[in-house]
């Protein structure tokens, strides 16, 4: 009964969060640098994501394959390798140097 | 559906295709690993479908099967989707009019919608990105996590697969465009620094929020545009 209600209010708590922003910017009028402004915190949040999800498990540094894996990934990008590509050898990378025993 | 595979293009559809395939192996996992470890089945489809926020739902089973209390568990989640606020005052404008679309449209509100959505150029390819994103993963997650909890522990360590990495380089990808310009530039390699610098000190979803510290480095880098970038790169 408790876990009902605990994901519940976790649920609801996460929805909140994410209507807040659409709702309050229904109401305020913003001009175009507050938008701009706006468009960049979330590529900022997002490149936070990337970092911390790339190099930390927990509170500890997640080890070699992962960040490997994401340069590689980063590199095709940015050599605007396709998408797919992008992702299987980012995949694919760390999968191999698990593989071979790197961490 | 027609429309927005017309204004997608096959290109499209197939990135968020293969991000559904990597987010539908998690999902498995992350139902495999929560019946594994002592919750009932419904507990974990009943999260997916409430909170559909993968590193949350991770928190929440991965604190309360550690002993921990549920409502702490509950805060913590709380802590790590904090971010879906300036998120939403980013994508706002995707939802198109109606109470329908706002509510549905908030709640489809994630790392690989947000991102999808900016990695568009113009206003009608970012509405059909973020809806199709969005549905497709909700879909593709609360399915995967069903099967997960019924299959126990088929695939507990996603690790083995690289799968651990394609997450951060899939956000990666769609964000690189959009750090052409010189301040956003700055202002996510400040942010970023941040988040892993605090990350051992704060509690989780915490690091993330305090990138958002970087954010003026926008403006810093729009007035003066060739001196600031060399001094913040350096």
């Amino acid at each position: 009964m408790l876990l009902i209600v605990c994901a519940v209010v976790l649920g609801a708590g996460t929805f909140a969060f994410r209507f807040a922003g659409p709702a309050l910017r229904a109401k305020v009028e913003l001009n175009a640098r507050a938008e701009k402004l706006m468009a960049a915190a979330a590529v900022v949040l997002l490149a936070a994501l990337v970092a911390t999800s790339a190099l930390i498990e927990g509170t500890e540094f997640a080890g070699i394959a992962r960040p490997a894996g994401v340069l590689a990934g980063g590199v095709l990008a940015w050599r605007k390798a396709p998408f797919v590509v992008v992702v299987l050898a980012a995949a694919a990378t760390a999968a191999g140097l698990r593989l071979l025993g790197v961490p | 559906m027609r429309s927005i595979q017309r204004t997608l293009g096959r290109d499209l559809m197939r990135d968020i295709g293969l991000v559904c395939l990597a987010d539908g192996i998690v999902g498995l996992s992350y139902g495999a690993i929560a019946v594994s470890s002592g919750f009932e089945v419904w507990v974990p489809m009943l999260l997916s479908v409430v909170v559909f926020a993968g590193a949350s739902q991770f928190l929440f089973i991965g604190l309360v099967a550690s002993g921990g209390n549920p409502i702490a568990a509950v805060v913590a989640g709380l802590l790590v989707n904090a971010r879906h606020i300036p998120f939403g005052f980013a994508v706002g404008d995707v939802f198109g009019k109606g109470w329908g679309r706002r509510l549905l449209g908030s709640h489809l509100m994630i790392d690989e919608t947000v991102a999808f959505a900016l990695a568009q150029e113009d206003r009608r390819r970012r509405r059909a990105a973020y809806w199709a994103c969005g549905i497709s993963l909700f879909v593709v997650w609360n399915a995967s996590v069903v099967a997960g909890a019924f299959a126990g522990t088929a695939v507990s360590d996603t690790g083995a697969f690289g799968l651990d990495a394609a997450f951060p380089a899939v956000l990666l990808a769609l964000v690189l465009p959009s750090l052409k310009d010189r301040g956003v530039r700055a202002a996510a390699l400040a942010g970023a620094v941040l988040a892993v610098a605090a990350t051992p000190f704060l509690p989780a979803g915490l690091p993330v929020l305090l990138a958002l510290l970087a954010v003026p480095l926008v403006l810093v880098g729009r007035n003066e545009p060739d001196k600031t970038e060399a001094g913040v790169n350096a």
